[in-house]
């Protein structure tokens, strides 16, 4: 099976008796392997839940979940830990990096984390941040770097245990437009290089990463689009070009 | 603008002519030029939007240009090749360009048709507005989509992705307000969808359920 994640019926509340909030009311999704995901809709929807379901951050109310065919719902914490350790990168809106670590020691943290010799770690450390572009910033402290740099070198710390699927929420959220595009083209060059990727955003720009787009309100998904990567017909009209 | 693309189902006759008379006098205004020139000039402004540019339709604007005195042309001889025509601005045509930088005529967005014809889906009983925005904001999406990934794959600092950047930023703020739509029309309170409500009874059997019970 090329399933990388499959979730059924997946159910998220919060809270009890007359203060229940119903964050999701029963989700299904299948991702592929080498696929990406683009789920989108306004804040309070349920995205962000889904995706700590996902990655076995949270645990779901009702559900399961499986990643790469194994079920997470019945792992104990320590397993729980080992399977989000071998099998998924995280990136967050806030970037989430250790201000006191430089960019390559953020990148490599996962790895020794993992149980990787430090040479080893720091090989791949160095590899990943040239791929993203920041090799030069290597020895550098987040403080120093923007908003855009700071989000990629989390991207590379993501890919630090060549994760079978990157999680990422709202990875545009916090960035300019300029940076936005930085860690767009990142994104759409993992998509190209075959890494399994579910977006959670309320950027639409990201949904040009995706090779599917789901949309979702109210704990559930109300829409999918398949964004198929065709000829790009109507551009000129979109600019007001033609009439 | 996007909204009347097709609106008489004609086939499109390329780049819209106003815009690339102007251009082509902005872009005689440093120097004389050969036609050719001025096209390479366009194109790299344009980026993948050139595709829009049919063929000769350079030439043909030049000489509508030049019968109406805006350019004058020269034909030069060229070592080893045939004569070509060199194209000047003329004092009419400097003048032209001048009020056109100077011109903040701006496209607007055309918002109330749409917001009308929700209203009135409501007041009619028509439809879900709901509905209607959502079909509206999936064209959107998939618009913003095609236009993102041509801007993707130019180069940083490509003049053309500067142009498609301004595309896609204008396509997110038709999806903020499209947001803005499905919140108001999901309100309970929502202006007619309560009303019809409160009359109690269905007006046709055909009438689309507005789906209040996904989330009573």
């Amino acid at each position: 099976m090329s399933e990388v994640l499959r979730a059924r019926d997946l159910r998220m509340t919060y809270g009890r008796d007359t203060g229940t909030v119903h964050a999701l009311e029963g989700v299904d999704l299948d991702v592929e392997r080498g696929e990406t995901v683009a789920i989108m809709g306004p804040s309070g929807c349920g995205k962000s839940t889904l995706l700590q379901l996902l990655g076995g951050l949270q645990r779901s109310t009702r559900g399961q979940v499986w990643v790469d065919g194994r079920q997470i719902d019945a792992l104990n914490e320590r397993a729980l830990s080992r399977m989000r350790q071998r099998a998924i990168g995280f990136v967050f809106q806030a970037f989430h990096l250790l201000e006191e670590l430089t960019a390559v020691e953020n990148v490599e943290l996962p790895a020794l984390l993992a149980g990787r010799s430090p040479s080893a770690a720091r090989h791949r450390a160095a590899e990943l941040l040239d791929q993203v572009g920041l090799a030069e910033h290597a020895g550098r402290l987040p403080v120093s770097l923007s908003g855009g740099e700071r989000q990629r070198v989390a991207i590379a710390r993501a890919l630090s245990n060549d994760p079978l699927v990157v999680l990422a929420d709202e990875p545009t959220g916090n960035l300019d437009s300029v940076a936005t595009s930085e860690v767009l083209r990142l994104l759409d060059g993992l998509r190209a290089a075959g890494q399994t990727q579910v977006i959670v955003t309320h950027d639409a720009r990201v949904a040009a990463t995706a090779d599917r787009l789901i949309s979702m309100r109210d704990g559930v998904f109300v829409e999918e689009t398949r964004l198929d990567r065709g000829p790009s017909g109507p551009l000129s009209e979109l600019a007001g070009l033609e009439g | 603008m996007r909204a009347t693309v097709a609106a008489g189902g004609q086939a499109s006759h390329g780049i819209q002519l106003g815009v690339v008379q102007e251009v082509l006098l902005a872009l005689l205004a440093r120097e004389p030029s050969h036609g050719y020139q001025l096209r390479a000039g366009l194109q790299l402004a344009l980026g993948p939007l050139a595709d829009a540019l049919k063929e000769g339709q350079v030439y043909v604007t030049l000489t509508r240009l030049e019968r109406a005195g805006l350019v004058s042309s020269e034909r030069v001889g060229q070592a080893n090749q045939s004569e070509r025509k060199v194209y000047d601005l003329t004092p009419a045509g400097q003048q032209r360009v001048v009020d056109w930088l100077a011109d903040t005529t701006w496209p607007k967005p055309a918002p109330a048709e749409f917001h009308l014809k929700l209203v009135a889906a409501a007041a009619a009983g028509l439809a879900d507005p709901r509905r209607i925005v959502d079909a509206q904001r999936n064209v959107v999406l998939t618009e913003l989509v095609v236009v993102q990934r041509a801007a993707l794959s130019e180069p940083p600092l490509s003049v053309a992705g500067l142009l498609l950047e301004g595309v896609v930023l204008r396509l997110q703020a038709d999806l903020h307000w499209l947001e803005a739509c499905a919140r108001f029309w999901a309100e309970p309170a929502a202006p007619n969808r309560a009303t019809s409500r409160e009359d109690g009874h269905e007006r046709s059997a055909a009438r689309p359920r507005p789906a209040d019970d996904v989330r009573a």
